[in-house]
């Protein structure tokens, strides 16, 4: 195990122990609504890692500045100007990302992901380690709506990437083919797919997750956030408070 | 001499009629419609109801075979499921979408949730609206081969021409040497089969009567403030296409997702009633019968909690 707060220690807890849609079932908005293809997850998640990113660099510098009172209203002033300047650079130089995820590049401003790790981790640690934690979430978000993606657009329209994987059946000139499942690049699908991956991983977590957990004592610390019900808790950042 | 002595907690005296036996009378009730179909649509019918339903028993217990639960294939449920979702197809779909539809229905819809009792909306509705939504044209593909069936409207289905404004042959609706799916075109199958539950007492006019009337009013009322007649003969037409009758005796009166009270019966059917006529008229397709129930299946918690009866002793005026 890498040590605490050290960049190797953050990505990994971003990617896969605290891993923001799995895990932590934080930004659900974006993960439901643009993952009708893993192009958009991509696009989404990355957009959403550099905003992390800089927004937790800022905010960790300016943790003893910000007053304890606003510090909302200047977490999200500062999240919304990376969010501008991220939207301009996609209008520019990706029109076809920009888009596809519409409106959901703007409500990265209130995505829950962005200001939980301002509140629970930047504003409480050193700028080195929070601009990797901000990397590691993000990356984690990039790999699970990648996942979520891919998953949907195979399944509803044989696609992986936009390249048609499966080919299509066309019933009016006999041709046997894959008949794509409309139903997993509508609003459902999201969400069966994010309920089926999200099981799948918890059967993988899991058994690690009954060896670390002592029921007879729920307040010490097992170290996996999976199978912790402190409520109080803010995950493994919060410690450092 | 043992078993006299048995000592169990109650109740203790039990009726004969237990869940499996209610689903064997509601299979039996559906016999008549699903032998009408296959007369109608020819052997294909047969062997999408017979791949529909092996699909929907099978999964049952593989389900509940790899989670080690309780395997409750023999209860019947499974089967009506199936039978349901095969009932609602068109003849002439691709063989594997019966299969999907009901591993869907009984893998997602019922086991997920808890298995029978537990699911929060009708499995065979549910995953026909699957099948729907996912293959739009299969599922409305009405085109067959079938000889018994009177050519009145070309293609379409009489509902469908129905809204199109055509007229159609209500007699033939009501027979249902018509287009449609496999079960819902006789009315007089399905009705046969809805006096037999009566009588066995498995379903009661409650929610089917509510549910028929209040569309019938609804119905009735759009053409007079349309056209400022009373209009019979769209009514019937529409009382016997597409599948009311089905949805209305068989679907809506399933005991998981029928509100328990009286009174919450009741107002579930005169819902499903307004919904159904919502959808038929103003909807896109012509069709709204399952989009409805399981609509209305999602309200019947609150149905409940609305209608809950006081308890002997509580409320009474408030000071």
């Amino acid at each position: 195990m890498a040590k605490t707060n050290s960049p190797v220690e953050r990505l990994q807890n971003g990617i896969i122990k605290e891993n923001p849609t799995f895990v932590l079932m934080l930004g659900m908005c974006p993960t439901l609504a643009v993952t009708t293809s893993a192009t958009n997850g991509i696009g989404m998640g990355l957009t959403t890692t550099v905003i992390l990113a800089a927004s937790n660099m800022m905010i960790s510098m300016l943790r003893k500045i910000i007053p304890d009172k606003v510090r909302m209203p200047a977490f999200i002033v500062i999240v919304a100007s990376f969010v501008t300047i991220v939207q301009f650079l996609l209008e520019a130089f990706i029109p076809s990302l920009y888009a596809a995820l519409g409106i959901y590049i703007p409500l990265i401003v209130v995505n829950c992901i962005i200001l939980g790790r301002a509140e629970a981790y930047a504003s409480k640690n050193p700028v080195i380690p929070s601009i990797f934690d901000g990397i590691g979430m993000g990356l984690g978000f990039t790999l699970s709506i990648t996942c979520i993606g891919a998953v949907r657009e195979l399944l509803g329209a044989g696609q992986l990437f936009g390249k048609q994987l499966l080919p299509l059946a066309d019933s009016a000139q006999g041709i046997m083919g894959y008949e794509p499942i409309t139903i997993f690049v509508l609003a459902p699908g999201a969400f069966f797919v994010l309920a089926m991956l999200s099981a799948l991983q918890n059967k993988f977590k899991l058994g690690a997750a009954k060896r670390g957990i002592d029921p007879s004592n729920p307040d010490k610390c097992s170290g996996s956030c999976v199978s912790c019900h402190n409520s109080m808790c803010s995950g493994k950042g919060g410690e450092k408070a | 001499m043992n078993e006299k002595f048995h000592v169990s907690s109650n109740p203790h005296v039990r009726d004969k009629m237990t869940t499996s036996r209610i689903m064997q009378m509601v299979v039996l009730a559906l016999l008549p419609a699903s032998i009408f179909g296959i007369y109608n649509f020819g052997l294909r019918a047969l062997l999408v109801i017979l791949i529909s339903v092996a699909a929907s028993v099978g999964s049952e217990f593989v389900y509940e075979y790899f989670m080690h639960k309780k395997i409750t294939v023999k209860d019947f449920s499974a089967v009506v499921t199936g039978l349901l979702l095969a009932l609602n197809m068109p003849p002439q779909i691709p063989l594997w979408m019966p299969a999907l539809g009901s591993i869907f229905a009984i893998i997602v819809v019922k086991q997920l949730f808890g298995g029978l009792g537990q699911n929060f909306m009708n499995p065979a509705l549910a995953g026909r609206c699957f099948l729907l939504i996912s293959f739009t044209g299969p599922m409305t593909n009405f085109a067959t081969t079938g000889k018994n069936i009177v050519d009145t409207v070309s293609g379409a289905t009489p509902l469908a021409a129905l809204k199109a404004g055509e007229a159609v042959d209500v007699s033939s609706m009501f027979l249902g040497n018509i287009k449609g799916t496999i079960g819902e075109t006789s009315v007089i199958a399905l009705l046969i089969g809805a006096v037999f539950l009566l009588a066995m007492k498995v379903i009661d006019l409650r929610v089917p009567l509510t549910y028929i009337g209040s569309f019938s009013i609804f119905i009735l009322l759009y053409k007079l403030v349309g056209s400022h007649t009373l209009d019979w003969q769209f009514l019937l037409a529409h009382l016997c296409g597409g599948g009311l009758m089905l949805g209305a005796w068989f679907m809506a009166t399933d005991y998981v997702t029928t509100p328990i009270t009286k009174k919450g019966q009741l107002v579930y059917g005169c819902v499903l009633g307004i919904l159904t006529a919502i959808f038929r008229l103003f909807g896109g397709s012509a069709e709204g019968v399952s989009y409805a129930i399981i609509f209305s299946n999602l309200l019947v918690p609150l149905i409940e909690r609305v209608t809950l009866p006081t308890a002997f002793g509580k409320g009474g005026k408030k000071k």
